[in-house]
């Protein structure tokens, strides 16, 4: 089992009955897998606060509830993340926040773990899958012990790590009624009650951090100390199985104490830990300071066996064979027959300065297309769009993939469309969230679940927001998305252009008899033309351009480019 | 039993990510103790993709160290080429004679055409395959993966049967006997 597939079942195994997230990476299969128990309701909200807001909901209505989501989604939830604390929880509330050390799939490389510091809520954080599995059902013990929403930690490695799990059986949680008291958890009018038991509550995790069975210290080497805790054990197991070592469970608030005794053994201490030394400054506000940790464990990118090694040794890890050979880089594309592709080439054509969002179309950003000039986080492109109108800037398009829209642009455009800012945003809407592995969104018709739902009808939501202008357009057709993004950018008010086709990669659009093109060397002249698609179906193969045929699904792309005609129908070839 | 290190790689699409599941899950049903992880970024496809695959007795981090790596399975040259630092000195390269160019970026050197012969200078014992070739004989070249999976298998200390159980286990009906034929060919291929 993966991490997060081990998550999903120790939640289902501690009585989970909702469930509520947002995909990202590396969180989302855990959401995805908690679907697939009968027992549990799971579903995609359309953001993060959303998931949150209903998480706290169904906890406080006496639910085990458990709400998923990478780190930058919490900063999403992060409204009601501060605040629900100050009330607590009723059943179980666990909030699973998957962090990116090495930013794989995400644009900034954070550490969650300050988040539970400011909310005043306990972390957890496992080190393999067997543990997060047991760990999680922890976690709701504690949750609802102390009655409060528990912060569990991840990141990527643990999430999409496969190791051996235990299993048992699920044992049902019993409701536990809701008790209607205003003083509890109307929070603004009594939050100045609420606060001094905020910290009566922190006192009392603080107690139960010393004696919390997830840290736990294996005796070794009585002159090598490491304090570590999640995957960085494993490394430390690893490169050093000799080494005594004070494995953290509870990340906050840290057992005080142990650690001041365990640290008291040695000359020095080593603090193995990833991303940021949270770990570290807080045994230095316990004025535990014979440490060494960030000094020599690198607080840029993932943590490794070789560099964990390099910084206990103090030696360096191997270079890889770069010097010696050509080892190019390989930056991920769009899909042969990406929709997304007619609107960049249509946008780089025009010229015009782009916003862009989060999603595989992110992509726009690198040749062949150059024809995205910012990014930066879920629904910016269109605030942005209005900013760079306001700063004078007149041919402004805001790009928007349909889940992020619903995610977090539609605001945007409720104050594009109010302050009557003409700019033209262009909604992408391949019919799934993409990037993230196809999961159903309000605007599909289909529920986590599988089971049909309301599918959002952007032209109706978008005009009644009083945007005047809104063309649906097919972007395999580039003359017509030509027209409509010009058209767009000529109108006097707010715009918004649906570039409207299905992911490629979807299994009923993959499972279409597909035409495909193919290259006539006869006629070809040689002018790379074709290669400004970025289409990975294209390749240079016994020096002319060839077309792959397994790979082309006949979006025609190439041919349209093409000066000479030399690319047509593999049937007509 | 000393830990076994396998590192897969290759292009996203190409299905290094499924070749070690069932690499893992096979280990797993052997008996062993298993860590698999997988790293790959943003987008579905293209993208370099690669997974750490390590079994044995008790097994702890989920990545190999970098000249600890027993066998570099590469469904694609250049992607031998990126992770072939992480291979023990005289360890085993299979690698499928394939190439898939990266979209180009800038004023880029040449792909390196040379990548089996440059591997072979460095010490390793290399194995090209024709693995794609064969899977688009067999039917479709999604299934080079296998194929190359299968030429591992005749190194590994893993019951034939174990695989057969594994492959029936995790491969969907419809493509199940496509995959064992693509296993045989590649066992075939091993030069064992």
């Amino acid at each position: 089992m993966s991490g997060n597939e081990a998550i999903a079942r120790g939640a289902w195994e501690a009585g989970v009955a909702f469930a509520a997230g947002y995909p990202g990476t590396p969180s989302t299969e855990v959401l995805e897998n908690l679907a697939k128990y009968k027992e549990i309701h799971a579903q995609w909200s359309t953001n993060e606060k959303v998931a949150f807001d209903e998480g706290v909901g169904a906890a406080l209505g006496g639910a085990r509830t458990l709400v998923t989501m990478k780190h930058v989604g919490l900063n999403v939830a992060a409204d009601p993340f501060m605040v629900v604390p100050y009330a607590g929880t009723n059943a179980g509330f666990v909030v699973l926040v998957a962090d990116d050390p090495g930013m794989y799939s995400s644009q900034n490389e954070q550490d969650s773990r300050y988040f539970a510091k400011i909310a005043k809520v306990p972390l957890l954080e496992p080190g393999d899958a067997a543990e997060a599995r047991e760990m999680i059902r922890a976690a709701f013990e504690l949750s609802e012990r102390f009655e409060t929403p528990v912060m569990f930690r991840t990141t990527t490695r643990l999430a999409h790590t496969r190791g051996a799990v235990e299993t048992a059986e699920r044992q049902e949680a019993a409701r536990k009624p809701f008790s209607r008291k205003a003083s509890q958890y109307a929070i603004p009018v009594y939050a100045r009650f609420r606060r001094p038991e905020l910290e009566k509550k922190l006192e009392a995790l603080r107690e139960f951090a010393e004696s919390f069975e997830g840290n736990f210290v294996e005796e070794g080497d009585p002159k090598i100390g490491v304090v570590t805790h999640g995957i960085p054990y494993q490394y430390v197991k690893e490169v050093a199985p000799q080494a005594t070592v004070f494995k953290l469970g509870i990340i906050y608030p840290l057992p005080e104490r142990r650690l001041k005794e365990f640290c008291a053994r040695f000359d020095t201490v080593f603090v193995v830990e990833e991303s940021e030394g949270f770990i570290q400054g807080e045994m230095a506000g316990f004025g535990i300071l014979n440490v060494v940790g960030k000094e020599r464990f690198t607080n840029i990118g993932e943590l490794s066996a070789d560099l964990v090694a390099a910084g206990l040794n103090g030696t360096s890890v191997p270079a890889d064979l770069s010097e010696d050979v050509a080892i190019l880089p390989r930056p991920p594309v769009l899909c042969a027959g990406c929709a997304h592709r007619g609107v960049f080439s249509t946008l780089k054509k025009l010229g015009v300065l782009v916003t862009g969002d989060i999603g595989c179309y992110t992509l726009g950003c690198l040749p062949p297309f150059d024809a995205m000039h910012t990014t930066f986080c879920m629904g910016a492109s269109i605030g942005n769009a209005t900013g760079f109108n306001k700063a004078g800037e007149d041919q402004v398009v805001a790009v928007i993939g349909d889940s992020t829209f619903l995610h977090a642009g539609l605001p945007s455009l409720v104050s594009a469309a109010y302050n009557k800012v003409p700019t033209t945003t262009i909604l992408l809407d391949n019919g799934t969230t993409g990037m993230t592995g196809h999961q159903e969104h309000p605007g599909t018709g289909h529920d986590l679940k599988g089971s049909p739902s309301p599918a959002v009808e952007y032209e109706t939501l978008i005009r009644s927001l009083g945007v005047q202008h809104v063309e649906v357009v097919d972007p395999w057709d580039l003359d017509a998305t030509e027209k409509a993004i010009k058209s767009g950018l000529a109108h006097p008010g707010p715009a918004v252009i649906i570039a409207r086709r299905h992911c490629q990669l979807l299994p009923e659009e993959k499972a279409k008899e597909h035409t495909s093109y193919t290259v006539v060397p006869e006629e070809c002249v040689l002018c790379e033309e074709c290669f400004e698609t970025g289409c990975p179906a294209l390749v240079w193969e016994d020096d002319y351009p060839h077309i792959r045929q397994w790979e082309c699904v006949g979006c025609a792309m190439c041919a349209r480019l093409c000066p000479a005609d030399a690319i047509v129908l593999a049937s007509e070839a | 039993m000393p830990v076994t290190n396998v590192l897969i790689a290759g292009v996203g699409g190409q299905g290094a990510v499924l070749a070690s599941e069932l690499l893992a899950l096979a280990a797993m049903a052997a008996g062993k103790d298993v860590k698999q992880g997988e790293f790959h970024g943003v987008a579905q496809r293209g993208g370099a993709v690669f997974s750490h695959v390590r079994f044995g007795d008790r097994v702890h981090a989920p990545m190999a160290r970098r000249g600890d790596v027993d066998f570099l399975l590469a469904l694609e040259k250049l992607e031998a080429l990126r992770y072939a630092h992480f291979v023990k000195p005289g360890g085993t390269v299979i690698v499928n004679d394939h190439k898939v160019e990266p979209i180009r970026v800038g004023d880029q050197r040449p792909y390196p055409d040379d990548a089996i012969e440059f591997l072979k200078g460095k010490g390793f014992n290399v194995l090209a395959v024709q693995a794609t070739e064969k899977a688009v004989e067999l039917g479709n070249h999604r299934t080079a993966n296998v194929v190359l999976l299968g030429t591992l298998a005749e190194s590994l200390d893993i019951p034939l049967e174990v695989w057969e159980a594994t492959l029936r286990e995790r491969i969907p009906e419809r493509l199940l006997s496509l995959n064992q034929r693509a296993f045989a060919a590649g066992r075939g291929l091993s030069g064992a």
